[in-house]
């Protein structure tokens, strides 16, 4: 590893009863249908805490992939406490969500609007309940963690020109020094890796891996083909980058050097560290649309995977950030960061105006490692809690996608 | 960091035959194309890519060493390397002003 960012002091950690760390301890208060999202809402706003966050899923309809990542989005070792609010008639399988929550040793308790008497009941119910579950929270002590029991993910957003040259190989840099150390670390959208493929299928730690890989781009590019156009969006055009496999060529470069230990779906945790390709593209029949409707849905997926932080790079200007897992705002344009300062952590678009690369990169480590010792990232700070989950369909990994397990 | 002393374009790849602005650049601007001196023929903005040499239609787009592309029409060096002379060899791209890219332009 580079040999600055060894002997380090740990991280901080919550320990679960599941045996993994987190580096926050959140009281999540989940919705099971669009029609409990504004009472939950209210119980996240009047509760006056950062650390109460809201997740939830809109849909009234059951859903397998919906039950499942709201399921590891509960268990997340991020998260300390859940309060669900249901409305009371909708098909989300509340009862199982529960089960899995208490059966993981955390606190959970269940609101049914229509049982307790409708808004301003269930309201102050909610926070009563999230009262309780934050002091109780409060005991809780951290314990040392180490960086191989980190998993940090990666997503881009409003990509430019400058994005593949400055702040995505710099997070390549930070990847390959996080595995080199122990850690597991994600990267995602294949619909953002076509033309890519067969590179990729090279880093493979098995020749099966590798025909996976390739298959899972065959897959994307299918999918988005009937959607009738790839994930490319106006501003990335703006910013200069004119075709998909332009934009997939620079944010493939996030992947770092590392061999590709695994193909994951959504909800499937790392076996241990090294770098996994995660395919968020459903499969079977298109059926519910684009495969991530914007940013915070690959972001979801990779917090379902077990992603502790995010780091997350921008040309043209995000500023989002998430529920449950810190997101780290890397910028890959120096206009951009001059413009945006406040919102972003790092600029990476210095590396245009002379600095070097690997400097870039030991400052987004530094930056993980703070930020997985309890310091707020910039989007934290400014109260960036987005989230959201929709209708996908997916089978489960096959054999040959998890060599190392 | 005086940026003024940095070339405004970066070569990514020994095989590209296109550079990316680092900063904007003024049409008229001199610049220096592996040691030829000349004016830009059109402004280019910070991320955005012009030709390294003249390049007929149908050539394969070579960044970071790899292909983004073919052109739909010929350019000549310096020019502009965008949505109205790259097209993709996989997916069309979309911009605001003309809806799906691909379906103006037949691919």
């Amino acid at each position: 590893m580079n040999a600055q960012l060894k002997n380090r002091p740990a991280l901080k950690g919550f320990a679960r009863r599941d045996g993994r760390k987190g580096i926050r301890n959140v009281v999540a208060v989940a919705y099971l249908v669009e029609c409990a999202h504004h009472v939950s809402r209210l119980i996240v706003q009047k509760s006056g805490a950062d650390d109460v966050h809201l997740i939830g899923f809109p849909g009234c309809y059951p859903n397998k992939y919906s039950l499942e990542m709201m399921q590891r989005l509960c268990t997340h070792p991020n998260v300390g406490a859940v309060l669900l609010v249901s409305l009371g008639c909708e098909g989300f399988n509340r009862e199982q969500l529960r089960r899995t929550i208490a059966d993981s040793g955390r606190p959970v308790d269940l609101l049914v609007i229509q049982q307790s008497g409708g808004t301003t009941r269930t309201l102050n119910a909610g926070l009563d309940i999230v009262r309780k579950m934050r002091a109780e929270l409060a005991k809780q002590a951290t314990v040392p963690m180490a960086l191989n029991e980190l998993i940090v993910g990666t997503v881009c957003g409003g990509s430019d020109g400058t994005s593949g040259i400055t702040a995505n190989p710099a997070v390549g840099r930070c990847f390959d020094w996080l595995i080199d150390a122990g850690a597991a670390c994600i990267f995602e959208e294949t619909g953002e890796l076509i033309g890519c493929e067969r590179i990729m299928a090279s880093r493979a730690i098995t020749p099966e891996l590798g025909a996976e890989i390739e298959a899972c781009v065959d897959k994307a590019a299918n999918y988005y083909r009937i959607m009738g156009y790839g994930s490319f969006a106006p501003g990335n055009a703006e910013g200069g980058l004119t075709t998909l496999e332009e934009k997939s060529m620079g944010a493939y470069s996030k992947s770092g050097s590392s061999p590709i230990s695994g193909l994951i779906k959504p909800g499937d945790v790392p076996p241990r560290g090294g770098l996994y390709l995660l395919d968020v593209v459903p499969d079977g029949e298109p059926r519910f649309g684009f495969p991530n409707i914007s940013d915070n849905a690959e972001i979801v997926e990779l917090i379902a995977c077990g992603s502790h932080l995010i780091l997350f790079t921008t040309g043209r200007g995000s500023v989002v950030g998430s529920a449950i897992s810190p997101v780290i705002k890397i910028c890959a344009n120096p206009d951009t960061y001059d413009r945006m300062a406040d919102d972003m952590d790092v600029n990476a678009g210095r590396i245009l105006r002379g600095a070097e690369l690997d400097d870039v990169g030991r400052e987004i480590f530094s930056l993980v490692e703070n930020v997985a010792r309890g310091e707020l990232s910039k989007s934290e700070a400014l109260g960036h809690q987005e989230f959201i989950l929709t209708y996908k369909q997916f089978e489960p990994i096959g054999p040959a996608c998890l060599p190392a397990a | 960091m005086d940026t003024g002393k940095l070339p405004p374009l970066l070569l990514l790849h020994p095989d590209d035959n296109i550079l990316v602005a680092r900063r904007d650049i003024a049409a008229g601007e001199r610049v220096e194309v592996d040691g030829a001196a000349f004016a830009m023929p059109v402004a280019i903005e910070l991320g955005h890519k012009l030709a390294r040499r003249a390049l007929e239609a149908d050539t394969r787009v070579l960044k970071y060493g790899a292909p983004i592309g073919s052109m739909k029409v010929a350019v000549a060096r310096g020019e502009h390397v965008h949505l109205h002379n790259l097209r993709s060899d996989y997916l069309p791209s979309t911009s605001r002003e003309i809806g799906n890219n691909g379906k103006t332009d037949g691919h």
